[in-house]
């Protein structure tokens, strides 16, 4: 495995979280608890979104960099494969709707469904606290390429930590209602959360080499910036526990399945067109 | 099926200044249940296209308007004020910047 | 002043084009009216923000995903515009909804119809949007004020929808074979249904006279179907794709297309709830709003609070 495909993993593994969690979000769209908010969690959608293009694009690029051999080893899915032996170069769309679920390298959190309100903000609340110190971190990147994304992406992000810890706070310190429909959400996802300030092999190559952040680092601040909210909405923080992990070596839970069979629907049924 | 009793969502009015220099305009209006909330609003509906630098909302129970029905005494005497208008002022071609 | 005098003073200013504020005197019919119009407005956008976020999820590109989710948010934004309008008539959003979810209000039967293939998210893009922006365009000009900023607003982003659908069917009729197919498909299914848009013709639409004196509306019904089809009917040849009415024929001496008889039975059969889609919309609409009831409580509760804690403290 050379330096560039531990790079276009571990670009992925970012690229993943933001395409899933945005598909997710991007399920409220039409169906939000006010108007106001279903604008304002479409918007969030639309940046994750964004983000995930950026880093494909770039993942895209590295790949068609690479010698044949390499190409080969990366990833599993037959119609991939057939591309890569036709040696035509793969861009964004490639990356998203043709890989298989092994393939993907999203943490499980993120593919998790939104069941209400309170799910969905627990869910985006684990991810932001995580996700904004991870590019205030990334921003410091070897790879110049990823700390300029993680520069451009920072400011979003910083807003969708303020919204989510927002609603965590009203939902937790609203009705009694609201409270226990909170807390359930957050002690069900918390199993999650582990995953996110645990090291992947990608991680630790990407580490090595200056590209990537520290995740075991980032748990302090983690941990801060949960406490502070949980605290602030008289929700009470579960035990550490057992965590679950995987996501990142693309060993899923049974929902990225479902995801994926709703986005890459159109590209399977009518493959090599334009849109 | 639980259905809400509580109040609506206050309303609110929006205002933005679209560049550094300007004025804040009046936007329209939406709905939050605070005023951080109705900023956040106010940038996610008003501002989706960049249209704002900064933004000002204050609920709408708490504007208070003219009467239309006053509005000659309001304002019909403005009317002779000529000299607050910058076209009253004959001033040479030559004069720019002003 | 006197009702009557109230009365002149009002229809002076329709005469004279100028606007009708919120705190202005107006006939309740006037009120009524509006408050009718726009609520059904911004219902047709929520309710319309289906058919579309249908596809937000399956959508074939990552770049048509951005834009087809952002163009549904604009919906849910100019509904809200909408409301916001009719708001400063005196009528609560709640209220609004209220009637939309009992079946009292109406909202444009064009989002009864299901979106079956992604063509169908080019074809609404360029004909429904189209259509709307027909209706909406003069609106801009509209007698209430409020009413005629908000559309504004409508228009302005209501252009790059138009102009998304139409680049998805051009794509599309570009494309191979079946990416035609499918293109001619979904402009066989929405041909009809936008032009009965517009809703039903002149003779048999008697509050047009009324609407058309107080500037809340501009054109009829007519007027603007036969301008839709003379300027779809032009778009259509771009694509090379063809419009299903075999009785459709430029009519040199009147200037326009002539156009087959409408299903006016088909049409008021939606109207009255019949549509292939009114009660899964409704449906739809009515759960979003129920399950969200606890999150807009809680808010309000935590508003509650936090402004009760705030004056504790500044006490």
């Amino acid at each position: 495995m050379s330096q560039t495909t531990d790079l276009i993993k571990y670009t992925l593994q970012i690229a993943d979280n933001a395409l899933v969690l945005g598909h997710r979000l991007s399920e409220w769209c039409g169906h939000g608890p006010i108007l106001e908010q279903d604008i304002a969690i479409t918007n969030i959608a639309l940046d994750h979104l964004g983000q995930a293009r950026s880093l494909y694009q770039y993942a895209a690029e590295l790949f068609n960099n690479l010698p044949l051999v390499e190409k080969n080893d990366l990833f599993a899915s037959a119609v991939l494969q057939q591309k890569i032996n036709a040696e035509e170069p793969l861009d964004e769309d490639d990356l998203a709707y043709l890989r298989d679920g092994w393939d993907f390298r999203n943490v499980q959190l993120v593919e998790q469904p939104n069941k209400d309100w309170a799910y969905t903000v627990a869910r985006s609340f684990f991810y932001d606290s995580f996700n904004f110190h991870f590019y205030t971190a990334l921003q410091n990147s070897a790879d110049k390429t990823l700390a300029a994304i993680a520069e451009k992406s920072l400011k979003e992000v910083a807003y969708h930590l303020r919204w989510s810890s927002e609603w965590v706070v009203r939902l937790g310190d609203g009705t009694a209602e609201s409270h226990e429909r909170m807390q359930t959400a957050i002690n069900d996802y918390w199993m999650y959360t582990g995953e996110l300030v645990t090291m992947s092999e990608a991680d630790t190559a990407a580490l090595n080499t200056g590209n990537g952040v520290a995740a075991t680092a980032l748990k302090q601040k983690w941990d801060e910036q949960v406490n502070a909210v949980l605290q602030e909405a008289t929700l009470a923080r579960p035990e550490d526990g057992w965590m679950q992990q995987g996501g990142k070596d693309g060993r899923h839970t049974e929902h990225l399945g479902y995801i994926l069979a709703e986005l890459q629907f159109m590209q399977r049924a009518y493959p090599n067109m334009e849109w | 099926m639980t259905t809400s009793n509580k109040a609506e969502w206050p309303l609110w009015e929006v205002f933005i200044r679209s560049k550094a220099g300007l004025d804040h305009k009046h936007a329209g209006s939406l709905h939050a249940a605070d005023a951080e909330m109705a900023i956040e609003n106010a940038r996610d509906v008003y501002t989706r296209r960049m249209e704002g630098v900064s933004i000002w909302v204050v609920e709408s129970k708490y504007i208070h308007a003219s009467d239309p029905g006053e509005s000659e005494s309001l304002y019909d005497p403005a009317n002779d004020k000529v000299y607050r208008h910058p076209t009253f002022y004959n001033l040479p071609d030559e004069l720019k910047h002003m | 002043m006197t009702v009557h005098s109230f009365e002149q003073h009002f229809e002076d200013k329709i005469d004279n084009e100028i606007s009708i504020e919120p705190r202005d005197w107006m006939p309740d019919d006037y009120r009524k009216t509006l408050i009718r119009q726009i609520s059904q407005h911004a219902h047709s956008e929520i309710v319309g923000m289906l058919p579309e976020g249908n596809w937000i999820t399956r959508a074939p590109s990552l770049r048509r995903k951005a834009v087809l989710l952002a163009k549904v948010q604009d919906e849910g934004g100019h509904g809200l515009y909408l409301y916001s309008a009719a708001e400063t008539l005196g009528i609560s959003r709640d209220e609004m909804l209220e009637q939309l979810h009992s079946g009292k209000a109406k909202y444009s039967s064009i989002f009864n119809y299901p979106s079956l293939t992604w063509a169908d998210m080019g074809a609404i893009g360029w004909l429904v949007d189209g259509a709307a922006i027909m209706n909406q365009v003069p609106l801009c000009r509209t007698s209430y004020g409020p009413y005629a900023r908000a559309m504004v607003r409508v228009c302005k982003e209501e252009s790059f929808h138009q102009r998304q659908g139409f680049e998805i069917m051009l794509t599309l009729s570009k494309g191979t074979e079946v990416q035609k197919k499918l293109a001619q498909d979904a402009l066989n299914r929405w041909w009809w249904p936008s032009i009965m848009m517009f809703g039903p013709s002149d003779d048999n639409s008697p509050n047009t006279e009324k609407s058309m004196r107080w500037r809340i509306k501009r054109f009829t019904n007519d007027e603007l179907r036969q301008k839709f089809i003379d300027v779809t009917v032009e778009q259509t040849k771009i694509l090379g794709l063809e419009v299903p009415d075999k009785d459709l024929k430029w009519n040199e001496e009147r200037g326009h297309y002539d156009f087959g008889k409408i299903n006016w039975d088909e049409f008021w059969n939606v109207v009255k709830g019949n549509g292939p889609c009114n009660k899964q919309r409704l449906e739809t609409r009515k759960k979003a709003w129920e399950d969200g009831a606890w999150v807009r409580d809680a808010a309000m509760a935590h508003a509650e609070k936090r402004k009760n804690k705030k004056a504790a403290k500044a006490a």
